[in-house]
């Protein structure tokens, strides 16, 4: 197999603050063309590795060790200029909130043509016909209008889209894509994780799903990495992960879900004693929950 | 008369389009467009719908904190329709909402205690101060509350907390009709069981009546009798749950089914692009 585009290795961080951990010796691996679900609930430390990724880490978290690998650099060792050119080039974000992350006061044609115009040095005609194809992939319907309007114009899966179109810009090698459908009704979350699945394998760019749906994860991802606390708990592939949790959190994690299939299944909180035993293994005792 | 608590005939409501200089020429929004809902003592009632589907106008309507332009509603026999707002006032005791969001539901500036013990005072449920906090305990004790808590500002509590305060105060006035819009949509799946646990025990309990309007049908079919599905202001499909779920009738029930993802690897479920997606043609709007 080739070497990972995305290789973290017993990444630890803390708090600067309270000296709290965040991270606990995190190590992950992403493959070329591959999926990988991070998965966690609040206060897991997903987002926390998103942003260790793309560079934009707090000044109030440190990190005390490990590595960011990408495509063999580590990230956490590169000097700010040529890091954020690597970054800005080669990894792309999908935010989890699409009325937040686009600037309300510009038009969408100014915000999709900022990428290329800037790391391309392409010229506003070329940015603007990239634009329009971009937003053709996305399955948009009249790019050209969408082009002039303003992000309160668009539904919120429209804008989705836009930020997908604007992640897959400049080719990345890799996308992080940071809960991207949480806030969108059911229905257009198939649309939209049909479309990043969709790109992504005509690209042949890998993902890092951050979320907290099991199903989403089912669905999208090829392996899977669960976190605690800042701690991997278990990591394998998505039917490993479903089929044959080894973990006793994986399981009740699973068990929790209501399923609409299995109406007499699910909705089991978890079991006390398996968060007493997962906080016993990280050697502190309960915090509430 | 029917053995039903809460019953809505026929509601339409709609917004804009108003009397006033500056709108004319301007169309009045029909959000809802003949709503019949009715809720039996005692039933848990899920409402679904995606966004701009009507369910919280619905939820306001039923509550009488929006007036409808026609349709009568009901609660426990009597018509409330064009209450005066005097008169509703024994009324909203009974009928109490459950929000979505405890962050701005709950008074950041309040410690829990105030939040709590206050609406048992105005409506006099508990005869004083010792009585309110006596009982604010026992509850506190059953949701596996702290009493800590109780001298707490919301924002140091945990979400899964801050939700159980939210429904502790609303058990606290013992409704006869609770209203739950989307309270553990922001939620992780283990706070969730919790909070739909807690819910689901209440109910039982008290014998509460309840509207449960969420966008999660796999959440609906855990806690609800009955189903309504609401589409563009109207109910397009109703039943009890088992049957609604097992053999949906509409089109659009079924298209909500589909599009749950279940934690179960499913190579067929994402499938090809279709054709209406090309053009766009079913986006939503949140």
């Amino acid at each position: 197999m080739t070497a990972p585009i995305l290789a973290l290795s017993n990444l630890s961080a803390i708090s600067d603050r309270d000296q709290a951990p965040i991270l606990r010796g995190v190590s992950f691996d992403v493959k070329r063309g591959e999926t990988l679900g991070l998965v966690g609930e609040s206060g897991a430390g997903k987002s926390t590795i998103a942003k260790a990724v793309l560079g934009i880490l707090p000044r109030t978290v440190r990190v005390t060790s490990g590595e960011v690998r990408f495509e063999g650099a580590d990230l956490l060792k590169m000097k700010a200029g040529p890091l954020r050119r690597l970054i800005g080039e080669r990894i792309a974000l999908i935010p989890q909130d699409p009325m937040t992350a686009l600037n309300p006061a510009r038009r969408i044609e100014a915000q999709l043509t900022d990428g290329p115009r800037l790391w391309r040095g392409v010229n506003a005609k070329e940015a603007r016909a990239l634009a329009l194809k971009l937003l053709d992939e996305v399955h948009i319907r009249d790019p050209n209008r969408v082009l002039r309007s303003f992000p309160h114009e668009l539904s919120g899966g429209m804008r989705q889209r836009v930020l997908i179109a604007s992640a897959f810009a400049l080719e990345p090698r890799l996308i992080i894509a940071d809960e991207p459908t949480t806030a969108l009704d059911v229905t257009v979350q198939k649309q939209i994780l049909r479309l990043i699945r969709n790109l992504q394998s005509a690209h042949g760019t890998s993902v890092v799903f951050v979320t907290h749906d099991l199903g989403v994860v089912a669905q999208i991802c090829d392996h899977v990495t669960l976190l605690f606390a800042g701690r991997v708990i278990e990591s394998g592939s998505t039917s490993q992960l479903l089929d044959r949790p080894k973990h006793p959190y994986t399981r009740a994690l699973l068990d929790a879900c209501p399923r609409y299939d299995r109406p007499n299944a699910g909705l089991r909180p978890i079991p006390e004693a398996v968060i007493a035993d997962l906080y016993a293994e990280l050697g502190q005792s309960g915090a509430s929950r | 008369m029917t053995g039903d608590l809460l019953t809505a005939r026929n509601i339409e409501v709609s917004f804009g389009g108003g009397r006033g200089v500056f709108d004319l020429g301007k169309h009045a929004v029909k959000v809802l467009q003949g709503v019949t809902i009715r809720i039996g003592r005692g039933e848990t009632v899920g409402i679904v719908g995606e966004s701009g589907s009507g369910k919280t106008t619905l939820a306001r309507a039923l509550l009488r904190l929006i007036d409808v332009d026609s349709g009568t509603i009901l609660f426990d026999g009597l018509d409330i329709t064009k209450l005066s707002e005097p008169a509703m006032r024994p009324i909203r005791r009974r009928m109490q909402l459950m929000f979505q969001d405890p962050m701005a539901s709950l008074n950041p500036r309040r410690t829990v205690r105030r939040i709590v013990l206050e609406p048992m005072l105005f409506h006099r449920v508990a005869a004083n101060e010792a009585d309110a906090e006596a009982r604010a305990r026992t509850i506190f004790g059953r949701f596996n509350l702290p009493s800590a808590c109780l001298d707490r500002y919301p924002h140091e509590l945990s979400g899964g907390q801050r939700q159980r305060v939210g429904i502790a105060r609303v058990a606290l006035l013992a409704p006869d009709f609770v209203l739950a819009d989307e309270i553990v949509s922001g939620l992780d799946v283990s706070t969730q069981a919790q909070v739909l646990n807690l819910l689901k025990g209440l109910s039982r309990d008290l014998g509460l009546s309840m509207a449960f309007i969420s966008h999660d049908l796999s959440v609906i079919r855990a806690v609800c009798d009955r189903v309504y599905v609401l589409r563009s202001g109207r109910i397009v499909e109703e039943g009890p749950c088992e049957q609604v779920f097992a053999a949906p009738k509409d089109a659009y029930t079924s298209a909500l089914l589909d599009a749950i993802p279940l934690p179960k690897i499913d190579p067929n479920w994402l499938g090809p692009t279709t054709r209406a997606e090309r053009v766009g043609e079913v986006d939503g709007a949140k």
